[in-house]
């Protein structure tokens, strides 16, 4: 579903990806696990089409199409979600209407009816209900006043209604603490499908007790350096980063 | 003395002097009006039109803007009063009485008189000035004199017609009144208006005032308005025209104590606009509020000026004015807060921000304040900057187009403002012109 070939990316002119490779099967969760400073975040935006930040070289193929020559909006409505590390808080837009603008815009684009208000707000609620966020909170402005846990949890609603085919976490488990995380990786789990891929960027190993991967990969300074099973994480958990740091260093 | 010495007249200025002398004749009102209109025509002859060495005007300079001055709107044909039944209709569905006006001439066939509540009256203007009235006598030009502004000089020696208001002592008025003026005529025609709305003492009504033109036109309106002591007055004006209108508004309050004044200044069309504002609150305790937002493309030039004048204790103003600039226009907020030495626990803020969404866009805010007393809290604060990439980024990560993006992020920013209209439907029936103005754009 997803391949990354030879991926170079540049961010103000200084290179972080030098050449990665990576390959995610439709029903398989692949987590990337690296030091900080090795890229993670950049791949995830890269993905997403953030602007400032270029591919060099490279391709990323979902479905076999070029992304990289894909608006950010065109990219969601092929499938592709990130789930921010930091979520944005839009003041003046209320989650109500920015959920349902991006569910029919996407829906518009694949060529797919709007929904009515009440097929929507039955989906918004059910969605929001597993994820214990009351729907209050989502006649606010998008993510103003919500804590971190909160946010996160917004990410992985957009994420359950959207209905994405890969699914991007960048570093979801950030900020949150064991409730949260818990709530939020049950979202996670319940979306895990035979049709649906994802890669979870994480520095910790904890995630991955909760959303147990099928794959691991080692970023560091740009590349994947080693790629196992799950265990490959709680080795890492025990041996830290600083080997790979090495290999790196070696191979660059 | 140099500084009374002028340059040469402009084209322009001279066309107006030459109307006022062709025509004042035949303007409405006595001797004590012609007398009034006079003395006015001999100062704005003096000032001429404002420009860019006069300081509030100095990004306005209607001596440039205004290449030629049109000739005097005659009375309304059947064909402007036809297209003026569609003007005002950025209101929306809320209920209103409609007080109609077409090129600068009430016309009753088109108003609605009828019922009028208990302590209301409206009347026109050119009828109470012919006929010579004691609220119009003790109020107009009076409520805050224009000091040296041409434009409204230039309003009193050649106004027409407009609206008299008067609501008596405690009368609620539940229906809003909506002042619908219409340039409507097939030829362009400079249009003169003024009006003048007494609300007595702990009086309540809500004023709508919406401005609609055909091209070519020149419109000078002004607006007196006395808010009495405990007296509940909301006033929004909306704007709208074609890119070669040029619309002058002067809206002149004074605000009794304990009063409570909203006024809500929507911008949506025109070439060159002037709303210039000047509020004198007289009375201790009252609190005001003055908002305003405008949406510009083309090369639309929009000045929105405020002054506000303490003149007693204890009075809270708080002003939001939200500027969307679109390709080359350019957009003006000039803001003076002054507090006189005795208006102590003076509570004033302003904030102003403009958005720009086009690189040759540009805004100049201009806040001031003059502050003469020592117990106070006064504060302003203007942004200008373009849309948040990281935000349009956001939407866009989560399938929106580019172009509904941006309209999202504008619609949050100028919502600030319209947020504190307190009519629910008319809050809706603007936003939905922003949305109208963003499709446009997008398309």
């Amino acid at each position: 579903m997803l391949e990354v070939k030879n991926l170079h990316v540049t961010v103000d002119g200084k290179q972080i990806l030098k050449g990665l490779d990576l390959a995610v099967n439709k029903g398989e969760v692949h987590a990337i696990m690296g030091p900080n400073g090795s890229g993670k975040s950049t791949l995830a935006y890269v993905m997403a089409g953030k602007p400032g930040y270029e591919a060099t070289e490279g391709q990323i193929l979902l479905d076999g199409d070029d992304v990289l020559a894909m608006q950010p909006d065109e990219r969601a409505a092929k499938g592709l979600f990130l789930a921010f590390q930091y979520p944005l808080e839009i003041p003046g837009v209320a989650t109500m209407t920015f959920l349902r603008t991006a569910l029919n815009a996407q829906r518009k684009k694949r060529g797919e009816a709007e929904l009515s208000t009440p097929e929507f707000l039955k989906l918004v609620r059910e969605a929001a209900a597993k994820l214990e966020i009351d729907t209050d909170m989502l006649r606010r402005g998008v993510n103003v006043g919500f804590s971190g846990g909160e946010k996160k949890r917004n990410e992985i609603l957009q994420m359950a209604l959207l209905q994405p085919r890969l699914c991007v976490l960048d570093e979801t488990d950030s900020g949150l603490d064991i409730d949260a995380l818990k709530i939020v990786s049950d979202g996670v789990n319940r979306l895990r499908s035979p049709d649906r891929a994802m890669v979870v960027i994480t520095h910790y190993q904890r995630l991955l007790d909760h959303i147990v991967p099928d794959v691991v990969h080692v970023l560091s300074a740009g590349r994947i350096v080693k790629t196992g099973g799950k265990e490959l994480a709680l080795e890492l958990e025990a041996s830290g980063y600083a080997q790979f740091q090495g290999e790196a260093a070696l191979a660059s | 003395m140099n500084a009374e010495l002028r340059s040469v007249k402009t084209n322009a200025e001279q066309a107006l002097a030459d109307a006022y002398q062709a025509s004042k004749a035949k303007l409405p009102g006595g001797r004590k009006v012609a007398a009034l209109r006079e003395a006015a025509a001999v100062r704005f002859d003096a000032l001429g039109l404002p420009n860019r060495r006069i300081e509030e005007w100095k990004y306005t300079d209607l001596r440039a803007l205004i290449g030629e001055a049109k000739p005097l709107a005659g009375v309304p044909d059947a064909a402007a009063k036809a297209r003026a039944k569609e003007a005002g209709k950025l209101i929306g569905d809320m209920d209103a009485r409609r007080i109609v006006f077409v090129d600068g001439t009430f016309v009753p066939e088109l108003s609605d008189l009828a019922d009028l509540s208990p302590g209301l009256s409206i009347r026109s203007m050119a009828q109470v000035l012919a006929a010579g009235d004691p609220l119009v006598d003790a109020n107009l030009g009076k409520v805050v004199p224009a000091e040296r502004e041409g434009v409204v000089e230039l309003n009193t020696a050649l106004m027409r017609d407009g609206a008299v208001i008067h609501i008596a002592n405690g009368a609620t008025v539940e229906r809003p009144i909506h002042l619908v003026f219409a340039a409507t005529g097939d030829k362009p025609a400079s249009v003169f208006t003024r009006s003048l709305v007494v609300i007595e003492q702990g009086a309540r009504v809500m004023l709508v005032e919406s401005h609609d033109a055909t091209a070519g036109h020149q419109v000078n309106t002004a607006l007196e308005l006395v808010v009495g002591d405990k007296a509940h007055v909301d006033h929004i004006k909306i704007t709208s025209g074609p890119s070669d209108l040029v619309h002058i508004s002067s809206l002149m309050a004074a605000v009794g104590a304990h009063a409570r004044f909203n006024g809500f200044a929507f911008n949506l069309g025109g070439g060159v606009v002037r709303n210039q504002t000047f509020v004198r609150l007289d009375g201790e305790g009252s609190l005001t509020g003055l908002r305003g937002a405008s949406l510009l493309k083309g090369k639309q030039h929009v000045d929105s000026t405020l002054v506000i004048d303490h003149k007693a204790s204890g009075c809270q103003n708080r002003e939001v004015f939200a500027t969307v600039l679109d390709d080359e226009s350019r957009g003006v907020f000039q803001g003076k807060i002054v507090v006189r030495p005795h208006a102590q626990k003076t509570d004033a803020r302003m904030m102003t921000r403009a958005l720009l969404l086009s690189d040759e866009a540009e805004a100049d805010n201009k806040p001031e304040l003059e502050i003469f007393a020592d117990d106070v809290q006064c504060g302003h604060g203007a942004t200008s900057g373009a849309l948040d990439e990281d935000l349009k980024f956001y939407l866009m990560a989560r399938g929106i187009p580019e172009i509904e993006a941006e309209g999202l992020l504008v619609q949050a920013f100028v919502g600030e403002a319209i947020e504190g209209i307190e009519h629910a439907g008319l809050r809706d029936a603007l936003m939905e012109q922003v949305v109208a103005w963003l499709r446009k754009r997008g398309s």
